[in-house]
């Protein structure tokens, strides 16, 4: 694999994570992360439209006329998003009953659109269908961390089996019942962003203004 | 006190920059600071002249709240003894019994020292895994940061624990703490940073997490697990005052505070008398205070005036409001933190105002929740520096026009 390709498709797993760098694809990742196994059909349906529309909208991006390339692109968008609900309905129907207008709502997530715009129009086809699949792969390690934390610590379970015993089944466990509720992704989102960015500082970003502040010792 | 300057100024140099405990430098400065006035001095002016810091506005703050925790160790004995007597049991039988009875003190509910002792047995551990839960976190971020410990963290660990059942489980007590301190302060860069009261969030978190154990039916569980009690503003909550009446509990005794709820909310004397302590000194804004009472009454008497065949709630005057649950602890401990209350003087009418009124109305509209002191003065916290935004807007575009 050359280089180019590697960075396409590695690159957005740490080094530029549509969630904790970018922060986007904010709202899905708060909503279907309740519990493990819905998490990881969500990951699969962006992980197939960011690869196939990124693939498609670099194909025709010579023939593209730039005043209407947005609407072009969320036709494409859109167009994949309808095949691959009705793939979920067809084939998981438990799951994407679970999450709702969710993988609908794949069309507006802005990591989708963002790279067809930023990557797939100015790239060939088969580094933009790389790009897709890396960063469907990044937002799935965000998600796949997040969801796993929420129903290992909110009802005891992973993938609906028991981990940790509950206390109402005799075990030792008191599920935390605020992991249940979408404001915990919040927190557990901005825990990894601060994780990440302590362990890779140029992610960091510049303060916008700084208050002047001096530290004790340096006062004295 | 002589040899304790002789002890410090001997250890001192050693968590200096360069020195064996240089990383604990901040551990040292507390103690030193907390019996000595600092010996450093400003170089650059503007000085400000003022007998009182940080450390003794916070101290304040913890002396008001002594009555508070009094009557709270009293209550909490009483009722436990009162459970235990109506059960007709002989001692509890927990640890707390077997000490007891190992002092020779009895659990007669009448008994003052005696209810007092049982209920500082509850008390005790609660603010004990406070102080160290919270402590150590306090210490590892002012270590990594080079700042200083204060003493806002010993007011923040007495409000915190005080907002508890008596019977909460010590493990959900340091996390609680620790969520507060850390997401709610830390976060943000530390003392005097957070836009939220950290011993709130902290109870918010237990509140959102372990609901059973923190609301509902069973919040107040006295020694023998047999017996649960709901307080007397959840019993208002389904049958209005009647219901609370018909348990016997009068309005004065909701004022003085024998009655059931969390350690430190039952007594709304013992929050008046360290209200009046600390807005006296000028620690905490009578603006706000006031505020929360107009915004109370305001809507109490809006709701009454609507009236509700369905929920005895809108009957409910505002005097019972405000003995009821929390909002007196709230109102004066909570709401007045100077960190996240509005800074503005009409800012602080405002904001207290907010808090009053949407407590009312979760309280009385919001079946799912009894108690809305609590949300009413983190959700008043997030618009405090939008209300002070529009406050200094409003100053500036007056002035402007005075001077066309």
């Amino acid at each position: 694999m050359s280089s180019a390709a590697k960075r396409a498709l590695l690159d957005p797993v740490v080094d530029n994570n549509p969630v904790t760098l970018h922060v986007l694809g904010i709202c899905s990742a708060l909503a279907v992360t309740t519990s493990l196994l819905p998490s990881l059909y969500m990951c699969l349906a962006l992980t197939v439209v960011a690869a196939l529309a990124n693939a498609a909208v670099s194909t025709i991006r010579h023939v593209l006329p730039s005043s209407i390339r947005i609407i072009v692109q969320m036709t494409i968008i859109a167009s994949l998003v309808i095949v691959v609900d009705e793939s979920l309905q067809a084939f998981a129907f438990e799951t994407s009953r679970e999450l709702s207008v969710f993988v609908g709502l794949i069309i507006t997530n802005c990591i989708v659109l963002g790279r067809t715009e930023s990557f797939a129009s100015k790239n060939p086809v088969g580094l933009s269908f790389l790009d897709g699949i890396g960063n469907g792969l990044g937002y799935s390690v965000i998600l796949i961390l997040v969801a796993s934390t929420r129903e290992l610590l909110g009802a005891g379970t992973l993938l609906g089996y028991t981990i940790l015993p509950n206390v109402a089944d005799g075990g030792w466990y008191s599920p935390n019942g605020m992991m249940l509720l979408p404001p915990s992704a919040f927190f557990i989102i901005g825990l990894i962003i601060w994780a990440v960015r302590s362990w890779k500082v140029e992610q960091v970003e510049k303060p916008g203004f700084r208050i002047h502040e001096v530290h004790r010792t340096e006062a004295l | 006190m002589r040899p304790l300057r002789r002890l410090l100024d001997k250890v001192g140099p050693h968590f200096e920059k360069g020195g064996r405990f240089e990383s604990y430098q901040a551990l040292y400065e507390m103690v030193d600071t907390l019996f000595y006035s600092p010996s450093d001095v400003s170089r650059h002016a503007p000085h400000v002249r003022d007998a009182i810091d940080l450390k003794r506005v916070m101290g304040l703050v913890v002396i008001g709240v002594l009555p508070c925790a009094v009557v709270a160790m009293w209550n909490t004995g009483y009722q436990a003894n009162l459970a235990i007597e109506a059960l007709g049991l002989s001692a509890p039988a927990d640890w707390r019994g077997a000490l007891m009875e190992a002092l020779a003190i009895g659990h007669d509910p009448n008994s003052i020292v005696g209810a007092t002792f049982h209920g500082m047995l509850y008390f005790a551990p609660i603010y004990l895994v406070t102080l160290l839960a919270g402590g150590v976190w306090e210490i590892l971020f002012a270590g990594i940061r080079n700042h200083e410990i204060n003493e806002g963290f010993f007011v923040t660990s007495i409000l915190y624990a005080l907002t508890l059942p008596a019977t909460t489980p010590l493990w959900q007590v340091a996390l609680g703490i620790s969520f507060g301190v850390v997401m709610a302060k830390e976060v943000f860069g530390g003392t005097g940073k957070n836009f939220m009261n950290p011993a709130l969030v902290g109870r918010a978190f237990l509140y959102f997490a372990y609901p059973i154990e923190m609301s509902g039916e069973a919040v107040w569980t006295p020694p023998i697990d047999v017996v649960t009690g709901a307080t007397p503003l959840a019993i208002g909550a389904e049958r209005g005052v009647a219901g609370i009446l018909e348990q016997g509990v009068t309005w004065m005794d909701a004022f003085l505070g024998p009655i059931q709820g969390s350690i430190g909310e039952t007594s709304a004397l013992a929050c008046l008398i360290g209200g009046a302590l600390i807005v006296y000194t000028g620690v905490a804004s009578w603006r706000i205070i006031a505020g929360v009472m107009l915004g109370l009454v305001t809507t109490t008497v809006l709701f009454n005036v609507i009236g509700s065949d369905t929920n005895p709630m809108f009957a409910m005057p505002w005097y019972w409001h405000l003995v009821l649950g929390g909002f007196a602890f709230g109102m004066i401990f909570m709401a007045t933190d100077p960190v996240t209350a509005c800074v503005t003087n009409p800012g602080r009418w405002i904001f207290g105002f907010l808090v009053g009124l949407i407590t009312v109305v979760i309280r009385v509209v919001n079946i799912a929740f009894p108690e809305g002191i609590m949300l009413a003065i983190l959700f008043a916290n997030i618009f405090a520096p939008t209300i002070d935004h529009f406050v200094m807007r409003a100053n500036i575009s007056r002035r402007l026009r005075r001077n066309v």
